[in-house]
């Protein structure tokens, strides 16, 4: 296990091969980590991650117009499928979406005929001979070079961007609309989904996260604050206003209370590797959503259903507005979610088992084992278990990441990101 | 029962139950825990809202929960019979004109203070300003909900003015608590809509017309964006003043009114105080 200290993370992110995860804060820096491959076929061989760029992507912005600030924390990270020698990512604030090319500069020419090595020029008449420059090595130096800048488009702030499976487009999503991008192309966006009201004190409802199918291009859902997922064709016509699939859970009549909307609205979906299921996060559990079943999801699990006799309390310190994002194993078999008190908990679906792990220094130290953290709900607490009332609410685990084919996460506290992997034998 | 402190002109007890009657129907028995507690959620709810205007653009996902939140409560408030209640009582505890006087500058309709103002930061300012402010909301919305009263007591466009206008009063301390204007100010409120004391006092306040407008906070908080976070701002100023509150706490206590007090001048705090002490009446604890 290793730690790395930085502002409050905002977004974390495994690129496609999991070799490269990046990180996005509040201060708008991304800083990406690079897997340590090198002896990967010894025994005792542990994957490190390292420190392999960091640059500021985003900048705090001031609107005039409305005398708002324009906060440069980065709400999200995604890769792009490498296509080349470089790498590419979206990272987003608030209002502006910008692609990044990190590229890796290791060879320097050296050798040239009208030049200096500090690279003055040459007085052409002292030039007696003719050579060809050569490539030598030097130290690693990677470049991360804003390609492109995508801005004006939302009038809300953006929660969500989706690069689509035809690596051409992507999706970006605000809490009204959903405007679709071509890569290539910074000044037009089409928006595919807007659900602003024409009057609106009639607005009840927002979209809180969006994402492209893994395989079909022309798919997408959007979640809702009411917990409904609406699952969109875009083939059906150019505005996805009316979706192809609504899924709805009906709500318990039992637990019905003042909260009852709050808790059910989402804060995070996923789809899973293979496109069969989806996966969404409220604020108490976790649901996986069978996409030809849209009346019930398949499986529920609960994350930290302790906090339900809480919800007064948890309303009054805002803490129920806090955005959980989930995420799937590289098979699909295990989903993993972070709680309060630096706890995150893995599910493990065809098992039905579960544990509660911490990410904390003081709790565990490097090439430790984790041991399996219990919440005692009340009455008599056992030895080891948390009681409830002590647990910790200004340490919650928001943003997990699993690499996509090993058993490596990463789980963002409040200022450090944890990166564990199984272990060794 | 009365806190400690308390005058009163006319010491008749049988007066309790005539000023109940006044104000609406007789609320239907209810836990009194639950509606305080509903109270309670429905004061935090509206405190939220208004604190969700900073520098940064607030989050519009958490407005609409808690506006959805606060619409919920309304409707159980209204389907029980206390939101009528609740409201009327408002209405009728005006504070008398003559202490308004000097507030009639403040007092304009909020188009027209949004239109004229730039927003303003939140004041640190003195408390004279915040309790000028704080009074001229309170009337302001009980002005409206007076005219609104007739036409549609339980429309959701008026529901909102009201108990942002409510809220000093609410949080204000309990303990004494004056109620020599209550017998008053029945009578005010039916002077007041139609007479020349309104305009006396208001100066360019304008009295809403009978049809209630769209609930222009609300409206303003959700209207899109370019124009509407001025608006919004400037409405919400006055009660932006108010000093902030500790959260309430639900769980220890069954008192909706354990917040601190608001450090106003004493000429407010008497109005504010009756109001409170109405409300103590009619909620029955």
């Amino acid at each position: 296990m290793q730690n790395k200290t930085s502002d409050i993370i905002s977004t974390v992110e495994f690129n496609h091969t999991g070799e490269l995860l990046a990180t996005g804060d509040k201060g708008g820096r991304v800083v990406i980590f690079q897997q340590e491959i090198e002896n990967k076929n010894l025994p005792q061989f542990r994957s490190e991650y390292n420190v392999y760029s960091t640059f500021q992507s985003h900048e705090p912005e001031f609107d005039y117009l409305k005398s708002l600030e324009i906060e440069e924390k980065i709400n999200k990270i995604r890769w792009l499928p490498q296509k080349n020698a470089a790498q590419f990512l979206l990272s987003t604030n608030d209002k502006t979406i910008k692609l990044w090319k990190i590229s890796e500069r290791d060879k320097r020419p050296e050798g040239y005929n009208l030049k200096e090595e500090d690279g003055r020029y040459k007085d052409p008449n002292s030039i007696t001979a003719l050579r060809v420059p050569v490539l030598i090595p030097m130290d690693l130096m990677v470049e991360a070079s804003p390609r492109r800048v995508f801005s004006n488009a939302h009038t809300y702030h953006i929660n969500s961007i989706s690069v689509n499976s035809d690596n051409e487009t992507y999706l970006s999503a605000d809490d009204l609309r959903i405007n679709l991008w071509n890569l290539e192309i910074t000044d037009r966006s089409f928006n595919i989904v807007d659900i602003k009201p024409t009057n609106m004190e009639e607005l009840t409802e927002v979209i809180t996260a969006a994402e492209f199918h893994p395989l079909h291009c022309n798919t997408l859902v959007y979640s809702s604050s009411k917990g409904t997922i609406r699952l969109c064709d875009m083939r059906e016509s150019a505005l996805c206003d009316k979706h192809s699939k609504l899924f709805e859970e009906p709500e318990d009549p039992s637990n019905r209370s003042f909260f009852s909307e709050i808790i059910s609205s989402i804060s995070d979906v996923k789809f899973s590797h293979n496109g069969r299921y989806m996966m969404t996060r409220d604020y108490l559990s976790v649901k996986v959503w069978d996409l030809n079943m849209e009346n019930r999801p398949v499986e529920t699990y609960q994350v930290h259903e302790y906090l339900r006799s809480k919800l007064c309390s948890l309303y009054e310190n805002d803490c129920i507005f806090d955005k959980f994002e989930c995420c799937w194993n590289g098979n699909d078999s295990v989903v993993m979610t972070g709680s309060y008190n630096n706890f995150f908990r893995m599910f493990e679906r065809s098992q039905r088992r579960d544990v509660t792990l911490e990410a904390s220094r003081e709790n565990s130290k490097p090439l430790q084992v984790l041991k399996p953290r219990k919440v005692c709900a009340g009455g008599k607490r056992k030895k080891d278990e948390i009681s409830v009332d002590s647990l910790d609410f200004n340490k919650k685990i928001l943003h997990t990441a699993w690499h996509p084919q090993e058993n490596i996460i990463a789980v963002a506290t409040t200022n450090n990101l944890y990166i564990f992997q199984d272990k060794v034998n | 029962m009365f806190a400690k402190g308390t005058k009163r002109k006319f010491s008749d007890p049988g007066e309790e139950p005539a000023l109940g009657a006044e104000l609406g129907p007789v609320v239907r028995p209810l836990s009194s825990t639950y509606s305080l507690q509903r109270q309670s959620l429905l004061d935090m709810s509206l405190i939220k809202l208004q604190l969700c205007h900073m520098l940064v653009e607030p989050n519009l996902c958490r407005s609409v929960l808690i506006a959805n939140t606060v619409r919920q409560i309304q409707e159980e408030m209204t389907q029980d019979g206390t939101w009528q209640i609740m409201t009327q009582a408002l209405a009728a505890a005006q504070c008398p004109a003559d202490r308004l006087v000097a507030t009639e500058v403040l007092c304009r309709p909020s188009e027209a203070l949004a239109a004229a103002q730039s927003p303003k930061p939140l004041p640190a300012g003195p408390e004279e300003e915040e309790e000028e402010e704080e009074e001229e909301v309170v009337v302001a919305a009980a002005m409206e909900e007076d005219v609104d009263s007739e036409a549609n007591p339980l429309s959701s466009s008026s529901f909102l003015p009201a108990p942002f206008g409510a809220e000093p009063g609410w949080e204000d301390e309990e303990d004494d608590s004056e109620d020599e204007d209550s017998e008053e100010c029945p009578s005010d409120a039916e002077d007041v809509p139609d007479s020349r004391r309104g305009d006396q006092v208001f100066g360019t306040f304008e009295i809403k017309h009978p049809a209630p407008p769209p609930d222009p906070a609300l409206e303003e908080l959700f209207s899109d964006v370019d124009p509407s976070y001025y608006d919004l701002d400037t409405v919400l100023t006055g009660m932006q003043s108010t000093p902030k509150m500790g959260p309430y706490d639900l769980l220890d206590s069954l008192s909706p009114h354990a917040a601190p007090a608001l450090s106003t001048g004493t000429s407010c705090r008497s109005d504010l105080n009756e109001l409170d002490h109405i409300m103590e009446i009619i909620v029955g604890s």
